[in-house]
């Protein structure tokens, strides 16, 4: 609130007869401006300034209507010029018991003189300002009038001093009984600080408590400042009533009076701050103003608030060990009940000097809270009264409460408007987005030639009906929100409309890193997946070049190492790629057609353990290296989800019964089956009870990543012959193991546990009306995966991340050992030299050995091999 | 997520799948507002679901007019019967650390837990195995504990601390901009700030004491365990935890809804570094 800098220029008045904390709460009601101004005159003559002050205060008092005066007096007192009350203090220590009147008593001795002089010199002037349009000479006019008081104290002082000893018990008794008469006159206000001052003021307030808000602020400690606010609203109706006489009576009558004061004052220069004021105080006290003109009040306001600013100082003299003070704004809040209640007529014959510097004060601090914030262009007057007119507009229960955000929401109302042009309407185009993409899944049933094909749905339906799996799923307490998997039914719809599908179903969600995918499963008509074939040919080609370029490097060293023969992936329509998959990242957006999965993709697949982004097209970093991207990841976990999960309930398919071939069975095991018409259902206890009532009806994918064994080593004899012909053929001899899974169809009580952990887990959808209740299938190996059966209908469902569980953190696989250079054995390794008893050793040996051949030709020596 | 607004609440946060029943909706619908009464909570959070082998735990959890004083847990298998966690504690969660593999659904099923001991006596030094048991119930509790500290999250802005200490829920929070929910920045770990304090002056010159009170998710560790997502074509933000999957935090920007849910295992994702 305040500057160092007038903190530093006041430090030598804190010597004779003021404390920091005064000066502080000075700086806080005023600002620097009057405390500079007040700086000369209170360093030299600290006491006489205080005289002055009082005097300056009594004068009118002396000339006119002394009750008025003396409010007027309390007034001036009230918030401001503490110093000067200390500073009489300090020249004329009061009696300890009843430090008011002895103040009061000497302002009157002072002013008595004081008021005189003042007066005559200062009548001429004032008269000259007009009331509405305050004169900008006035400025010039305070200074001198300042000028004047202070040279016409100095030269009182002696003479006071005498005098003010004799005379204050004589002046507390004339107060005490004015004080009572004046009370009863104007039956108003706060402004009766004379009572309060010269009796006991807790009295005085019990009977009149309307009026004293205004007053109370400078004589109770803060406490009762926060209170005196909060009491108004009960006392205005009796107010107006009364004071309204007092108001315009004065006024009117001595409108000249009143008007040459505002104009005389400094503060005239600068009319905007009242305005403002009077604006913010009408809000804080709506009612006292709505029986004064507005135009007056603003004037009145200003007559009002010098005194009001002194008033303080008065009561200080002896409340000012009650600490610090109301603030500026509690008092501008008293100030507007002021201007109702201490509307006086006397205003006229108010001491001039003073008060222009008492207005400088409020004015400086008015034109504090107008200062415009450097990063917000707002100022506090203005966001004061617009929060003060909202909360009055809105009325919000524990208004004192919220208060903080009522300014904060003020703050953002007003920076809202600047806002709203670019920016957001950059934001929002997603939203649009999809919302138009969406809004053509709506209106896809309006297409061309729907019902042609409504027709042909009507024969064999290729769209599953998604909302009733939906609904058993939510009983299972599993699914999305019913508005989600709405869109997603119907962007399948759009997918069996677009493409020529025999059966389609909803394969599940898989959640993203930053997008998610929404997986359909889907079987293409007979002879309508060309693009598969497509993508072998391309593969081929690869593989011709690859050999083309080792042609052509003959002459340099060829690496002996070759790759293991890659296992050709499974045909559509049979094992891993029995099903294709289109995945899409919301429904509305285009389906997008996922590869064939290649064993190599699904072998690797296990090994890693990745979050899907959510971009089809991103690369897969990971070790061991995934052969292939996102795409490709995905469709190979899901077909490792496939064949771990969808399961069936016992009975409902059957094998078909074109599979007679015994060869075929005993190699890959049936793989062909068909829904069983005769399937009666099974009792849902029976599913809950017993898992061996459910079977796989996908086939499980054995460690080659193929569904159907595949015997590599025939494939290389093959590749031998035959480079070109790369199509599996179905083998009749094994050379190697062959890896063999469980059939089709296989009682999912058969499978594996994880680690002491069930594979699956059966509940009954609903304990509470198990009549009724469905029986739930939720995997634990594929956390996420999640199978219904009502008895008769079945539906399986995967939600989740996409990866299998393991008790056991990952850990990916180390890297393989060193591949040798070249083959190590004795000819290259490289030996220790013998040492000398080697050496001898092995010669004695030799000879040894010689002289036993020379004896025993027949004998070998086995010493050769020495190292 | 709250309680009062469950139903909402489940919508909104419905898309990583999982959801409630009906049977177990209309039962916490009821039961909590029993709880509420029954403990005089001033407000009542659904935490979530841990999904075990037998039995799943439905979790809720009382708080009081201050924000982040501790939180009161409970459990229930049926969501009728809610029955009061003990706090967690230090001694606890190392206990109950080395247990591995899902909850089994019975609060009273105790895991067993060999470990070596060396043991001393005399001049031998040799190992014994001691066989440590530890409660399902502790366990739960442990694991609420980790990860409410770890991945609880709110909006900035959806709580306020008052000037006197306590933190209240903030009546004029009118949820995050579309740009703001976005961002990471903008979501505060629910639980006592712990890395605030270690923040140089410099990076707290910028914090409002009242709102950013609380760690924000933009530094946590491992760096992208958090998966940010715009739903419904912008109109909810869907905050996944990598670190714990199962938790998912949704938001409406520009509305108050918000608030978070766990359905999972319970289990921590130690592969993380690995998965990103």
């Amino acid at each position: 609130m305040h500057c160092p800098s007038t903190k530093e220029q006041l430090a030598p008045l804190c010597a004779p007869g003021i404390n920091l904390s005064d000066l502080k709460e000075i700086l806080c009601a005023g600002s620097c401006l009057p405390l500079l101004r007040a700086q000369g005159p209170v360093s030299g003559f600290q006491p006489q300034l205080g005289r002055l002050q009082v005097g300056l205060a009594e004068r009118g008092r002396g000339a006119e209507a002394p009750p008025n005066h003396r409010s007027r007096i309390s007034t001036f007192l009230d918030p401001f010029p503490r110093i000067m009350a200390t500073g009489a203090l300090h020249c004329f220590p009061p009696p300890p018991a009843e430090p008011r009147p002895g103040l009061l008593w000497r302002q009157d001795a002072a002013t008595c003189r004081a008021s005189r002089t003042q007066k005559s010199l200062r009548r001429p002037q004032q008269s000259n300002s007009t009331v509405l349009t305050p004169s900008t000479s006035a400025q010039s006019l305070s200074a001198r009038s300042y000028l004047f008081v202070y040279l016409f104290v100095f030269f009182l002082i002696p003479s006071m001093e005498d005098s003010t000893a004799l005379e204050q018990e004589e002046e507390n008794q004339e107060s005490g009984e004015e004080g009572r008469p004046w009370d009863d006159r104007t039956a108003a206000s706060a402004q009766d600080p004379l009572p309060g001052l010269s009796e006991s003021p807790e009295s005085e307030r019990g009977p009149d408590p309307g009026p004293q808000p205004g007053s109370s602020p400078p004589r109770s400690p803060p406490v009762g400042d926060l209170a005196g606010p909060g009491a108004p609203p009960p006392p205005p109706p009796p107010e107006p009533s009364s004071p309204p006489p007092a108001l315009a009576g004065p006024h009117l009558a001595a409108p000249g009076q009143s008007d040459q004061t505002s104009s005389g004052i400094p503060e005239a220069g600068t009319p905007r701050p009242e305005h403002l004021q009077q604006q913010s105080s009408d809000k804080g006290a709506s009612t006292p103003h709505q029986t004064c003109p507005s135009k007056g009040n603003a004037f009145q306001q200003f007559q009002q608030t010098p005194g009001h600013l002194c008033e303080p100082r008065g009561a200080n003299g002896d409340t000012s060990k009650q600490g610090p003070r109301a603030s500026i704004f509690r008092e501008e809040d008293s100030e507007s009940k002021h201007q109702l209640d201490g509307a006086e007529p006397e205003l006229p014959s108010e001491p001039e000097a003073a008060p222009s510097m008492l207005e400088m004060a409020v004015q400086s601090a008015k034109a504090y809270l107008l200062k415009t914030s450097s990063a917000s262009g707002l100022n506090l007057y203005d966001h004061l009264s617009n929060m003060l007119t909202r909360i009055l507009d809105e009325r919000p229960e524990n208004a004192v409460d919220i208060i903080e955000n009522i300014s904060q929401d003020v703050k953002m109302a007003h920076f809202s408007k600047k806002l709203d042009t670019l920016q957001n309407e950059n934001e929002m185009l997603p939203t649009y987005e999809i919302a138009e993409k969406q809004k053509a899944l709506f209106l896809q049933g309006n297409l061309e030639g729907a019902d042609q094909e409504l027709e042909d749905e009507m024969a064999e339906p290729s769209l599953p009906n998604v909302m009733e799996s939906a609904f058993y799923f939510e009983q299972a307490g599993v699914g999305l929100g019913s508005d989600e998997i709405y869109r997603i039914f119907l962007a399948l719809k759009q997918l069996t409309d677009t493409h020529p599908i025999q059966r389609c179903r909803f394969w599940g969600k898989i959640l993203g890193r930053e997008m998610n995918y929404i997986v359909a499963e889907v079987e293409f008509h007979e002879g309508e997946d060309e693009e598969v074939e497509e993508e072998d040919v391309t593969e081929e080609k690869d593989n011709g070049e690859s050999e083309g370029e080792e042609d052509d490097e003959e002459e340099l060293p060829r690496s002996l190492y070759k790759a293991p023969q890659p296992i050709p992936r499974e045909e559509s329509r049979t094992g891993a790629n029995k099903y294709v998959y289109f995945v899409c990242n919301e429904p509305g957006r285009p389906w997008v057609k996922l590869p064939s999965v290649t064993p190599a993709q699904i072998v690797a697949a296990r090994k890693i353990k990745k979050f899907f982004t959510g971009r089809l097209d991103s690369p897969i970093i990971s070790y061991p290296p995934f052969p292939g991207n996102e795409s490709n990841y995905l469709r190979a976990q899901i077909a490792r989800i496939s064949a771990g999960t969808h399961v069936s309930p016992l009975g409902f398919y059957q094998f078909g019964e074109e599979e007679g071939e015994e060869e075929e069975e005993v190699e890959s095991g049936r793989d062909n089956f068909e829904e069983n018409p005769d399937f009666e259902g099974i009792q849902v206890v029976d599913l809950v009870e017993s898992l061996s009532n459910w079977v796989h009806h996908v086939q499980h994918i054995l460690p080659q990543g193929r569904c159907n064994w595949f015997n590599p080593i025939q494939k290389r004899e093959e590749e031998e012959e035959d480079d070109d012909e790369e199509k599996e053929e179905k083998e009749e001899s094994d050379y190697i193991e062959q890896e063999v899974g469980p059939p089709l169809l296989t009682p999912i009580s058969e499978d594996l546990e994880i680690q002491d952990t069930p594979p699956w887990t059966t509940r009954l959808s609903s304990n509470l009306i198990p009549q009724y209740a469905i029986a739930v299938l939720r995997s634990n190996l594929w956390l996420g995966a999640y199978a219904f059966c009502n008895g008769k209908k079945f539906e399986n469902l995967y939600i989740g991340w996409g990866h299998k569980y393991s008790p056991d953190s990952y850990a990916p696989p180390v890297p393989p050992p060193v591949s040798q250079e070249y083959p190590s054995g004795p000819d290259i390794t490289e030996s220790d030299d013998p040492s000398v008893e080697e050496e001898k050793a092995f010669r004695e040996a030799q000879e040894a050995a010689a002289l036993a051949a020379e004896e025993n030709e027949e004998s070998e020596e086995d010493e050769d091999d020495y190292d | 997520m709250d309680a009062d607004s469950l139903l909402l609440s489940l919508e909104l946060a419905s898309g990583s799948g999982q959801g409630l029943s009906p049977d177990r909706r209309a039962s916490l619908l009821t039961s909590l507002l029993l709880v509420k009464r029954d403990y005089r909570y001033s407000r009542v959070l659904f935490w979530g679901r841990i999904l075990g082998l037998v039995a799943d735990y439905y979790i809720a959890q009382g708080l009081d007019e201050d924000q982040l004083a501790p939180r009161k847990t409970l459990y229930s298998l049926n969501c009728m019967e809610w029955s009061l966690l003990p706090p967690a504690t230090e001694e606890m969660i190392t206990q109950t650390s080395v247990v591995k593999g899902r909850f089994m659904g019975d609060p009273s099923h105790e895991y067993e837990y060999t470990e070596l001991q060396k043991m001393n006596e005399g001049d031998k030094v040799y190992e014994e195995e001691i066989v440590i048991r530890i409660k399902e119930e502790t366990r739960l509790v442990s694991i609420i504990d980790q990860i409410d500290k770890a991945v609880a999250i709110i909006p900035r802005g959806a709580l306020f601390k008052s000037p006197f200490g306590p933190t209240h829920v903030n009546r004029t929070f009118e949820g995050l901009t579309l740009s703001e929910a976005k961002k990471l920045s903008s979501y505060f770990h629910f639980r006592e700030p712990i890395e605030l304090k270690n923040k140089t002056l410099l990076e707290k010159a910028d914090l409002d004491p009242s709102l950013d009170f609380m760690d924000s998710l933009e530094h946590d560790i491992p760096k992208g365990s958090w998966s940010i997502q715009m739903e419904r074509g912008n109109a909810l933000v869907v905050l996944r935890s990598l670190l714990w999957p199962g938790l998912t935090f949704y938001h409406a920007p520009g509305t108050k809804n918000c608030g978070y849910i766990y359905v999972g295992t319970g289990e921590k994702n130690m592969d993380l570094p690995f998965m990103l």
